[in-house]
């Protein structure tokens, strides 16, 4: 990603870069029987991915299920040990740290997950969950922990007289409220937001998201944020990467992503999403739809990923890969992985 | 099976299906009425489903759950009726109810949900056993978990065939093919004796779609049929489904809480909130013009891919609690306008489901005088 | 398939092995010596000792004795006894001196009483089991399932051998209901084999029943909570299908794993039935051998439990690969 592109309002350009992720791998091994022997596949998740986050700067991971978006928050916040590639933060690559040097990282590397049920202790109180990160790195003398728990709640929207709660006592959106103060507690530089608002209803995943927003504005935090959602990224993100099984196929400003998309995967995507436009009755300009399923990231196909899904596909998608690399005629910074990449202009119906 | 149902209700049934629209003879008294009963589609044409009046209420250990409050609603042939709301508006609920799908230990249902005119409320067991996925078919969410992981995706469809029709596994099997060729499944023979496991989701949701047709219903309940997919297959689900309404000529009730989906699917639209239909109209109707302020939260709270890098306007609040519904208009507490209607109506009086202006079949259930003018001045601007 | 069962296999007979070696190393931790033990005399002469020794082959050093319990196991040996050489055919088990006879020979007469008793116990667990449960959970949270509920925990929650032994004593020998126990070969009389078995199967299967109801009922009323569930009743099909066709299936897979631990553990002997209705199984083999000191006979019994023990994991693993297309044996 470029320096010179820097949509307005978000991170000054000179910001530092907190994070450098460097051709990432995450390779799963799977075993498979065949007769009297056992053949060894792997499934390869991600498979060779690189951006730059800078601080207060928001990036947007988006794909459908099994590109990988996941399994690279994953990496990053090192719930997974990658198989290859670099996590520069600051310039320390923490990708193969040990769980003792890494503990310094993983204050500032928080995640949130998608499933505000799941990812909650049932069993432990709203006080017990926030307080254990301060407790775990130190972070408050005892006697305050209270009163930063309360603060904290009170920062993203809950009642502080609420931190003697249990989780179940608590809504959807609330729940997740508190998976976000979990992670704000350390005061964290980066937060990986996993699929964040994708199990909230629709007049509540707006609250967190501005909530979101205003941490970001207010307390200068990075954010990687995943989704599938291409309304919520385009919210909520200031860059954005598109993947498709495990690659990145197109990266660059929100403004090109949205406004001048060149993969055509990125297209068919914005095509099939839903827009108050084509909600209040105005017809899109072209419908792209895509035909099959996503591949098996097991075997995946040749050259392109994407060809066998690929209305423009020709013999040279299978033989060569193609690079993500701007086109003679992207703005600084906007990157596709294709071969016969050009923009298209009129994806996103006009609104005014 | 006799219609329990009064005597001018009958009338107004009968003389929608003789005389057909007609809407400007009967002026607006009459058509309110039909509507509230449920007997007038948003098209004005001859509904295949009516629901009137729909009560279905859970009693628990914590008290009496509300679901659904008297709703009511109704589906021509050939035509397709989104139902929209956030989880726990009742809108599935409502929907289990017309499939009699509700375990009555559990559960009381009033009301009167007629199908082609039979009575499906209190209809014994093993008459609505016959009914069920025959006339009226349902298409669930989850593909992954809504068939049966340890039998054939072959074996799940052509039980729903032989259950409705006497004929030998071999016929069964014949249907099931080509079936599973209609709804765009390649090479059916071989998929026919896999496993739920080795489908992918797209694949599943089609095998789903194939179950819910096999035996050519007349109508077809879709709950959220695409929540669970990626939004590239999501689209070839849609138009799957359209096709294939298109073909067969059935009424769809299609339940979702995504208005995209709505945009793509709906003829008709119908907005839950707390159990109670709070908007009601044709899509165009409710999604172009909308005339009740929890409609208007819901588009103004969506994030678009082509709205302006502008705030987010989520609606404040919480839903209400099933077990303790505000008293008033079940919206009142997250509604931003309710300060402009005199008086305290909002959380006293539980406004009725009227004609948006004075006639027609376009209903919302709300107190504000001048929802027409407050949406084109101030609702509008926002969505850009 | 082939890799799977031949890993598993291999895996099995090295938790077999292990077994051995652990059961081998009671004559050693053993508090007294096993040669006086057989000797059974509190004052054994030394030479009689010392002749049961050398017989015994206990005066090899421990790595020896190993190796030639193996070699009997696969060659089969002999050992002296009294000065007369007894055979002891391959696979040898060890040679019972108390009773002068190969410990196989002893097992293979014990082992048609148990597996009788067993089968016909296994078979009243897991049909009648199965079915009370399926029922109490179609029917959950009324009055009835909180009562059959209730029952069963009252049921298991007191010791089996009192239970077995009021129901032997009141209703086979004070009132005289039901038949007494008693063995008799299937080969050579079905009836008389039924008449003997009736009131231990109705015992130890009717007993454990209550474990399988409760099993049952709970993996049953998770599997009717399921979407496919809801599925199969929007299409029409009839409650009992539903149940009994599509819900059980599911629900059978957990229940068939306990079934199958339950049934080998009883296979090692079900002490308690055989002692209270006088079946001549396993149990009571096992009971006579620890009450005589007769280490061989222990060390066979141990084994073929092992045995039992690794076969059942291995039956309910392929059972299970049967029931559930998802599992695939690798």
């Amino acid at each position: 990603m470029s320096d010179t592109v820097r949509p307005i309002d978000q991170a000054p350009s000179n910001a530092e870069t907190l994070l450098q992720i460097r051709d990432l791998k995450m390779h799963f091994p799977i075993k498979e029987a065949a007769g009297l022997a056992r053949t060894k596949k792997v499934v390869q998740a991600v498979d060779g991915v690189s951006f730059d986050l800078k601080a207060g700067a928001s990036l947007g991971l988006v794909g459908e299920s099994g590109c990988g978006k996941s399994t690279t928050g994953r990496m990053i916040t090192r719930l997974l040990t990658p198989t290859s590639g670099q996590i520069l933060f600051k310039g320390t690559d923490i990708a193969r740290l040990k769980e003792k040097d890494l503990r310094p990282f993983r204050r500032q590397l928080q995640i949130v997950f998608q499933d505000p049920y799941s990812s909650l202790n049932p069993r432990q109180t709203v006080s017990n969950i926030i307080s254990t990160p301060l407790r775990v790195h130190n972070l408050v003398k005892k006697g305050k922990e209270l009163a930063r728990v309360q603060e904290l709640l009170e920062r993203v929207g809950l009642n502080p007289e609420h931190h003697n709660r249990y989780p179940n006592e608590f809504s959807g959106g609330q729940r997740q409220r508190i998976g976000i103060a979990r992670a704000l507690a350390v005061e964290p530089e980066v937060i990986i937001a996993d699929e964040p608002v994708s199990a909230l209803d629709v007049s509540i995943q707006a609250q967190v998201m501005n909530l979101l927003e205003d941490l970001r504005r207010d307390l200068g935090i990075a954010f990687v944020f995943i989704a599938h959602d291409l309304g919520v990224v385009r919210h909520f993100c200031d860059t954005v990467a598109v993947m498709y099984l495990g690659k990145i196929v197109e990266q660059g400003p929100r403004e090109q992503i949205y406004g001048a998309p060149q993969h055509p995967y990125t297209q068919a995507l914005l095509s099939a999403a839903p827009d108050l436009g084509t909600i209040r009755g105005i017809p899109p300009k072209e419908r792209i739809r895509l035909v099959g399923d996503v591949p098996s990231p097991i075997d995946p196909p040749s050259g392109c990923r994407f060809r066998t899904r690929c209305w423009k596909a020709e013999d040279i998608c299978a033989t060569q890969e193609p690079l993500l690399e701007g086109k003679p005629q992207s703005t600084p910074g906007h990157a596709a992985a294709c071969h016969f990449a050009e923009p298209k202009l009129d994806l996103t119906a006009a609104t005014a | 099976m006799t219609e329990p149902t009064p005597d001018d209700r009958k009338d107004a049934m009968s003389e929608t299906a003789a005389e057909q629209p007609a809407e400007a003879k009967r002026g607006p008294e009459v058509a309110t009425r039909e509507r509230r009963q449920g007997a007038l589609s948003p098209s004005g044409e001859t509904p295949y489903l009516v629901v009137e009046d729909l009560t279905v209420k859970f009693p628990t250990a914590d008290g009496v759950v509300s679901a659904v409050n008297g709703l009511s609603y109704s589906v021509p042939l050939g035509r397709t009726l989104a139902i929209v709301g956030e989880s726990g508006s009742g809108k599935s609920v409502s929907s289990m109810a017309v499939m009699g799908l509700h375990d009555p230990r559990r559960s009381k249902i009033t009301g009167s949900i007629r199908l082609g005119g039979d009575e499906l409320v209190g209809m014994p067991e093993a008459d609505l056993m016959k009914v069920r996925g025959d006339a009226v078919s349902m298409v669930f969410q989850d593909p992954q978990s809504s068939l049966h992981p340890l039998y054939t995706v072959g074996k799940q469809i052509a039980e729903a065939y032989l259950v409705h029709h006497k004929v030998s596994k071999e016929v069964a099997k014949k249907r099931t093919l080509e079936m599973l060729d209609l709804v765009g499944i390649p090479n059916p023979a071989r998929r026919f004796n896999q496993y739920p496991h080795e489908f992918s989701g797209g694949m599943r949701q089609r095998a789903m779609i194939a179950m819910g047709l096999v035996n050519d219903p007349k109508l077809v309940i879709a709950d959220e049929p695409t929540t669970a997919l990626d939004v590239t297959v999501q689209a070839q689900i849609l138009d799957l489904l359209n096709n294939l309404q298109k073909e067969f000529g059935s009424a769809i009730v299609l339940i979702t809480h995504d208005l995209g989906v709505v945009a793509e699917m709906a003829d008709d639209v119908l907005v839950m909130y707390a159990g109670r239909c709070v908007e009601y109209g044709t899509a165009e109707d409710v999604l172009a013009n909308p005339r009740m302020p929890y409609t208007w939260g819901l588009l103004e709270s969506i994030p678009t891919v082509s709205a302006a890098n502008e705030r987010l306007r989520p609606i404040k609040g919480l839903p209400p609690s099933l077990l303790n519904l505000p008293s008033g208009c079940s919206f009142n507490p997250r509604c931003p306008y309710k300060d402009r209607v005199k008086g305290e109506r909002c959380t006293t009086d539980l406004p009725e489901l009227l004609p948006v202006d004075g006639a027609g079949l376009h209903t919302s259930r709300c107190h504000l005088p001048d929802k027409a003018s407050i949406y084109e001045t101030e609702v509008l601007p926002r969505l850009g | 398939m082939l890799y799977f069962l031949g890993r598993r296999i291999i895996s099995a007979l090295s938790v077999v092995f292990v077994t051995l070696v652990a059961t081998f190393a009671l004559f050693f931790v053993a508090p007294t010596d096993p040669a006086g033990a057989i000797c059974g005399a509190r004052n054994c002469p030394p030479d009689r000792l010392a002749e049961i020794r050398a017989g015994l082959g206990l005066d090899e050093p421990k790595v020896k004795q190993f190796t030639s319990y193996l070699e009997g196991l696969v060659a089969g040996r002999t050992y002296v006894n009294g000065g007369v050489e007894r055979d002891c055919a391959a696979p040898c088990l060890g040679y019972s001196f108390k009773n002068d006879r190969p410990v196989l020979d002893m097992l293979k007469e014990r082992l048609p009483v148990t597996i009788s008793l067993v089968a016909g116990a296994a078979v009243i667990m897991l049909t009648v089991g199965v079915t009370i449960g399926s029922m109490a959970a179609k029917r959950r949270g009324t009055a009835g399932d909180r009562a059959l509920v209730t029952s069963t925990l009252i049921v298991s929650s007191i010791p089996y051998y009192i239970v077995a032994l009021m129901i032997s004593l009141y209703l086979t020998i004070f009132y005289p209901i039901l038949p007494r126990g008693q063995w008799t070969s299937p080969f050579d009389s079905p009836g008389k084999w039924i008449a003997g078995f009736v009131t231990p199967w109705l015992v130890l299967g009717l007993v454990n029943t209550t474990q399988y109801v409760r099993y049952s009922r709970g993996s049953m009323v998770e599997s009717l909570s399921e979407d496919y569930i809801r599925t199969a009743r929007a299409k029409g099909l009839s409650d009992r299908v539903v149940t009994y066709k599509h819900a059980l299936r599911t629900a059978l897979i957990p229940v068939i794993t306990i079934f199958g631990l339950d049934v080998a553990g009883m296979l090692a002997g079900a002490i308690f039935t055989e002692r209270i209705f006088d079946l001549p199984g396993l149990g009571q083999l096992v009971l006579q051998s620890l009450v005589n000191y007769d280490l061989p006979v222990i060390m066979g019994t141990v084994l073929i439990s092992s045995i039992f023990l690794v076969a059942a994991n291995l039956v309910v693993d392929i059972v299970y690969s049967l029931i559930d297309p998802r599992v695939r044996l690798s």
